[in-house]
C-alpha cells in the first residue's frame, strides 16, 4: 500500500477511536450535571407525584451503563432517539438547527478565510511598514473587544441608526437565499471581526518563518519579486501551519458561537444546546457533544491529512 | 400646564402613577378633582380595536425544549401559545372579577362543594370539531390523572369527582372551596379535543388563533382562525412570536422596528427606553415577588426573635428604589397585596428599623455564628446585590449574615426548598387561597419556609368554604399577621412587571396576575396604522 494511503487511513482510524472516547467522556460528563431532569422539566411548578411520575416515563430509574449501551445502539443506526423535554425526534430538530449552524459558518468562513490569509499575506509583503501594522492593530482589536460587544455595537450602528440589516437574524424555510444573507449579515460581520486576526497572525507568522530559509534568500538573489516569492516558494511550505489554524477557527464557527447566536436569536446549535443542558436533556445534550465532538475531529483530520500532503518529504518517502 | 396634564395622564395610563397621586398632581396645577378624572378617562379610553395586520412579539421566557402540550407549559412563550391557540373554562380580569369563557354559567351548591359549569355552544375546535362538556371532562381527567406531569395537578387533586350531563359539566369536591372558577382559570387548563389524550402537543383548541408553525425556543406564528366564537378577542389577522432570551437583543428588535412587542424590560433601561420616540414602556403593579426564605423548623431558623430581627434588618425601600429602580413596591412579610380580592390595607407596614433589629438579635440568644444566605443571580433578577445590600444593614444591626453565592444550574433543584436560608421569587395567583394553598399550608409540596401551624391552616381551610366576602377577609386578615410575625418569609418587595410596546400598538393593558396582560398580548392587541 502507498505508504500516504496507510497514513491516511491511520489518521481515520484514530479519529474513530478517538470519537468513540468522546462519547463515553460525554456520557460520563452529563451523568454527573447537578440536578434532576424531571425537576428541570417541571421547574419551580412540579409536585411531587408529577416528578415521580415523569421520571419513570423517562427511564431515569434504569443504571447509566445500560442507557449508554442502548443510546450508542441507537446512534450508530441513526437513531438519535426523542428529547425528553418535548418528546420531539432528535434528528429532526437537530437537523435543521445543524444546517442553520453551517450555514452561518460555511459564510463566515467564506468571507474570512481568503480575507485572513490575504492579509496576512499582505503584511509580510510590507512587513513592520503601515499596512503591516494597520492590519495588526485592527484585527488584534476586534479580537480583544468580545464578541457580544461587537454585535451589540455593530446592531447599534448597522441596524438601529443606519437600518441596513435586521438585529435579530431568525431564518425559516419561506425565506430566498438573498433574505437569509441578508438576516445573517451582522452575525457574520461580527463572526468575520472575531476569526480574523487569530489566521491573519499564523498565515504571517508562518510564512516569516519560512522567509528566514537559505532557499528564500536565494531566490531574492536570483531577482525574483517579492510577491513571486511569497507565492511559489514561501507559501507552499507554509500551507500546513495555515490549515490548522483556519481548521481550528471553522470548528470554532461550528461549535463556539453560542454568544452571537444567543445575541442575534440565530437558531442555530449552540442555543439549542444551552437550552437543553439547562433543562437536563441529557440524550439531546449527548447528541450535540457528539456532534460537536466529530465537527472537531474531524476538520482536525482534515488538517492533518492536508498537512501530510502539503510535505514533499511525506509525499514522496525514500 | 395641558401639556403637563397630558404627560401626567398617559404615565397613570402606564402604571408609573396612581390615579390618586395623579388627581393630588393635578390639584396642585389647579384642576379640580373631577376635571382631572375625566381627563384620566380620556387618556385611558382606547380608539377601539382595529382589524387586521401582523403582531409580531419578541419574547424572553423560551426554551427549545418546550412544547404545546398545556401540561408542561411553565415559561411565557409556552403560556402565551397556549392563550392564542385555546380557551380555559374562565379568566380572571385584571381587576380580580371572573370573565366566563368556554363556561357559559357558572353556579355553586350552597356549601361550595358542589360546582356546575354549563359549557357555551357553538364553540369550534380548530380541527372543526364541535366543543362538548365531555371533552372538558376528559382535558380535566388528564390533568388529574395519576400519570399525569401536569402542572395543574396540585389544582386537581381537590376534585372528588367529575360529570357529564349533556352541557352541564358537574365537579364535586373533597371540601367546599368558594375559589373553584378561580383555579380553573389555571393556564394548564386549555380544554382540547377529547382532553388531549390522543395528541396533546398537537396544538388544536379553540382559542382565535391557529398554529401554522411551531419551532420552541426559535418562533411561533399564528393566523386568525376563522370560526372563533368570541368576536372581542384575535384582532390580527397573524402573529408571529420570536424568542429574544437576551435582553439587549430584545430591546435592539423593538428599537429597530422588528418586532411591535417586548416583555421583561430590565428595570435599569426602562427609563431610558420610555423616552425613546415610538415606544411606550408599561409598567403594571402586579402580585409576583421577590423573596428571602427561612425555614422555621431548621436552626437558627427555628427561633422566631431572630427571623424578626432579619425582618427588621432589611431596607425595603432601598431595595425597591436600588434592584427594582422603583418599579415595584416595598412588601410586607406575607405573600399577599392590593393585586389580590380581599386584601386587608390596614394591616401596618412593617419598616426598617435598626434598634428593633438588634433588640430582637439578642433576645433570640444567637451564638454570633454566621448566618448564611444562599444566593444566584438567577433566583431572581438582581438578587446577589439585594443579598448584598441584605448584608450591610443585617451587619449594621450586629447580625452576622453571610452570602454563599450559588450557580444559576441546579439552584431550584439544589438550593430553593432544599436549603434553610436563601433567595427566590414567587409568581402571583389569581386569589389568596391559592397563594397559601401552594406555599404556605403545612401540607403543601412547596411549603419553602417550612411553616407549619395548626391554627393557620384550620383557618385557611374555613375561609376556602366561606361564601361571604366581609367574613373570608377577616379570615385572610388573621392568617395574614401568622405569616407574617411568625413565618419564615422574609418579603422586601413585589416587582412590577415592565414591557414596552411601539406606539401603534393599541390595547395593551397590563394584568397585575401576570406578566404581557396574562399572556393575552397576542391575542388582544391591535396595530394602528
Amino acid at each position: 500500500m502507498h505508504p500516504i494511503l496507510k497514513l491516511v487511513a491511520q489518521r481515520v482510524a484514530l479519529g474513530i477511536l478517538l470519537l468513540f472516547a468522546a462519547s463515553i467522556l460525554i456520557f460520563a460528563g452529563t451523568s454527573i450535571l447537578p440536578g434532576d431532569v424531571a425537576q428541570q422539566i417541571l421547574g419551580q411548578s412540579a409536585t411531587p407525584e408529577a416528578l415521580e411520575n415523569l421520571r419513570r416515563e423517562l427511564g431515569l430509574n434504569e443504571p447509566p451503563v445500560s442507557r449508554y449501551f442502548s443510546w450508542l445502539g441507537g446512534v450508530l443506526q441513526g437513531d438519535l432517539g426523542t428529547a425528553l423535554t418535548n418528546g420531539r425526534d432528535i434528528a429532526e430538530s437537530l437537523g435543521s438547527r445543524l444546517s442553520n449552524t453551517l450555514f452561518l459558518a460555511f459564510w463566515a468562513a467564506v468571507i474570512s478565510v481568503p480575507l485572513a490569509i490575504f492579509l496576512g499575506l499582505l503584511a509580510v509583503r510590507y512587513k513592520d511598514r503601515w499596512p503591516d501594522k494597520l492590519i495588526s492593530a485592527v484585527t488584534l482589536t476586534t479580537i480583544s473587544i468580545p464578541e457580544f460587544m461587537i454585535g451589540y455595537i455593530l446592531v447599534y450602528w448597522v441596524s438601529i441608526q443606519l437600518g441596513w440589516f435586521p438585529s435579530v437574524a431568525i431564518l425559516n424555510d419561506s425565506m430566498s437565499l438573498g433574505q437569509k444573507l441578508n438576516a445573517i449579515a451582522i452575525p457574520v460581520m461580527v463572526l468575520t471581526l472575531v476569526v480574523l486576526a487569530h489566521m491573519m497572525r499564523m498565515t504571517r507568522a508562518a510564512i516569516l518563518n519560512v522567509m528566514q530559509s537559505a532557499y528564500i534568500e536565494t531566490a531574492e538573489l536570483k531577482g525574483m519579486p517579492m510577491l513571486k516569492i511569497i507565492r511559489k516558494h514561501a507559501f507552499p511550505n507554509a500551507i500546513a501551519p495555515i490549515v490548522n489554524v483556519v481548521m481550528i477557527n471553522l470548528a470554532y464557527l461550528v461549535v463556539g458561537v453560542v454568544v452571537v447566536e444567543v445575541v442575534f436569536a440565530y437558531p442555530g446549535m449552540g442555543q439549542y444546546l444551552v437550552d437543553h443542558v439547562a433543562k437536563r436533556d441529557i440524550p439531546v445534550v449527548q447528541a450535540c457533544g457528539l456532534i460537536f465532538a466529530a465537527v472537531y475531529i474531524g476538520l482536525n483530520l482534515v488538517a492533518d491529512i492536508v498537512s501530510i500532503l502539503a510535505n514533499p518529504r511525506l509525499r514522496h518517502p525514500k | 400646564m395641558k401639556t403637563e396634564l397630558e404627560h401626567l395622564s398617559k404615565r397613570v395610563t402606564k402604571g408609573l402613577m396612581t390615579r390618586r397621586e395623579f388627581v393630588g398632581r393635578a390639584a396642585a396645577l389647579g384642576v379640580t378633582a373631577a376635571v382631572a378624572n375625566s381627563m384620566l378617562a380620556t387618556a385611558a379610553k382606547a380608539e377601539g380595536p382595529v382589524k387586521g395586520g401582523m403582531l409580531k412579539l419578541g419574547m424572553s421566557g423560551g426554551e427549545s425544549t418546550s412544547s404545546l402540550d398545556p401540561a408542561l407549559a411553565a415559561s411565557e412563550v409556552p403560556i402565551m401559545n397556549l392563550r392564542n391557540l385555546g380557551d380555559t373554562l374562565v379568566n380572571v380580569n385584571k381587576d380580580g372579577t371572573l370573565d366566563n369563557r368556554l363556561a357559559e354559567e357558572i353556579e355553586a351548591s350552597a356549601d361550595a362543594t358542589t360546582w356546575k359549569f354549563k359549557i357555551r355552544s357553538g364553540v369550534e375546535f380548530h380541527n372543526g370539531k364541535t366543543l362538548t362538556a365531555e371533552d372538558v371532562m376528559r382535558t380535566m381527567e388528564r390533568h388529574s390523572n395519576e400519570e399525569s406531569q401536569s402542572g395543574a395537578l396540585g389544582i386537581m387533586r381537590g376534585i372528588k369527582e367529575m360529570s357529564v350531563d349533556g352541557d352541564m359539566f358537574s365537579v364535586t369536591l373533597d371540601g367546599p372551596n368558594a375559589d373553584l372558577p378561580y383555579l380553573m382559570a389555571d393556564y394548564h387548563l386549555v380544554i382540547q379535543p377529547d382532553g388531549g389524550f390522543d395528541d396533546p402537543a398537537g396544538g388544536v383548541g379553540t382559542g382565535p388563533y391557529t398554529v401554522v408553525s411551531d419551532e420552541p425556543g426559535v418562533r411561533h406564528t399564528y393566523k386568525k382562525f376563522a370560526n372563533h366564537w368570541d368576536e372581542t378577542t384575535g384582532h390580527v389577522d397573524e402573529i408571529e412570536m420570536i424568542v429574544l432570551n437576551d435582553s439587549t437583543a430584545r430591546t435592539a428588535a423593538l428599537q429597530s422596528g422588528q418586532v411591535d412587542i417586548i416583555n421583561r424590560v430590565e428595570p435599569k433601561i426602562a427609563d431610558l427606553l420610555g423616552r425613546a420616540p415610538n415606544l411606550n414602556v408599561v409598567s403594571t403593579a402586579g402580585a409576583g415577588h421577590y423573596v428571602f426564605i427561612m425555614h422555621v423548623d431548621t436552626a437558627p431558623f427555628d427561633n422566631n426573635e431572630l427571623r424578626l430581627a432579619l425582618k427588621y434588618a432589611i431596607n425595603r425601600q432601598d431595595l425597591v428604589d436600588k434592584i427594582l429602580r422603583g418599579y415595584g413596591s416595598v412588601g410586607n412579610d406575607f405573600p399577599i397585596n392590593a393585586a389580590y380580592p380581599l386584601f386587608d390595607e390596614s394591616i401596618p407596614q412593617r419598616e426598617f428599623d435598626l434598634e428593633k433589629a438588634a433588640e430582637h438579635y439578642k433576645k433570640s440568644g444567637h451564638d454570633g455564628s454566621p448566618i448564611i444566605l444562599r444566593t444566584a443571580d438567577g433566583a431572581f433578577p438582581g438578587a446577589v446585590d439585594a443579598a448584598a445590600l441584605f448584608q450591610q444593614t443585617a451587619q449594621a444591626a450586629g447580625i452576622p449574615l453571610e452570602i454563599k453565592r450559588e450557580p444559576n444550574d441546579g439552584y431550584w433543584s439544589e438550593v430553593w426548598n432544599a436549603q434553610p436560608f436563601c433567595a427566590s421569587y414567587w409568581g402571583g395567583r389569581p386569589v389568596q387561597d391559592q397563594m397559601y394553598t401552594t406555599a404556605y399550608l403545612s401540607t403543601a409540596d412547596w411549603n419553602d419556609t417550612r411553616f407549619k401551624n395548626p391554627e393557620f391552616d384550620a383557618k385557611l381551610l374555613e375561609a376556602r368554604g366561606e361564601l361571604d366576602g366581609a367574613k373570608r377577609k377577616a379570615m385572610y386578615t388573621e392568617m395574614a399577621y401568622m405569616v407574617r410575625d411568625e413565618g419564615g418569609l422574609i418579603l422586601p418587595m413585589f416587582n412590577n412587571f415592565i414591557e414596552a410596546t411601539s406606539s401603534n400598538v393599541g390595547g395593551y393593558t397590563g394584568s397585575p396576575i401576570g406578566e404581557t396582560m396574562h399572556g393575552f398580548a397576542a391575542a388582544r392587541c391591535w396595530k394602528t396604522a
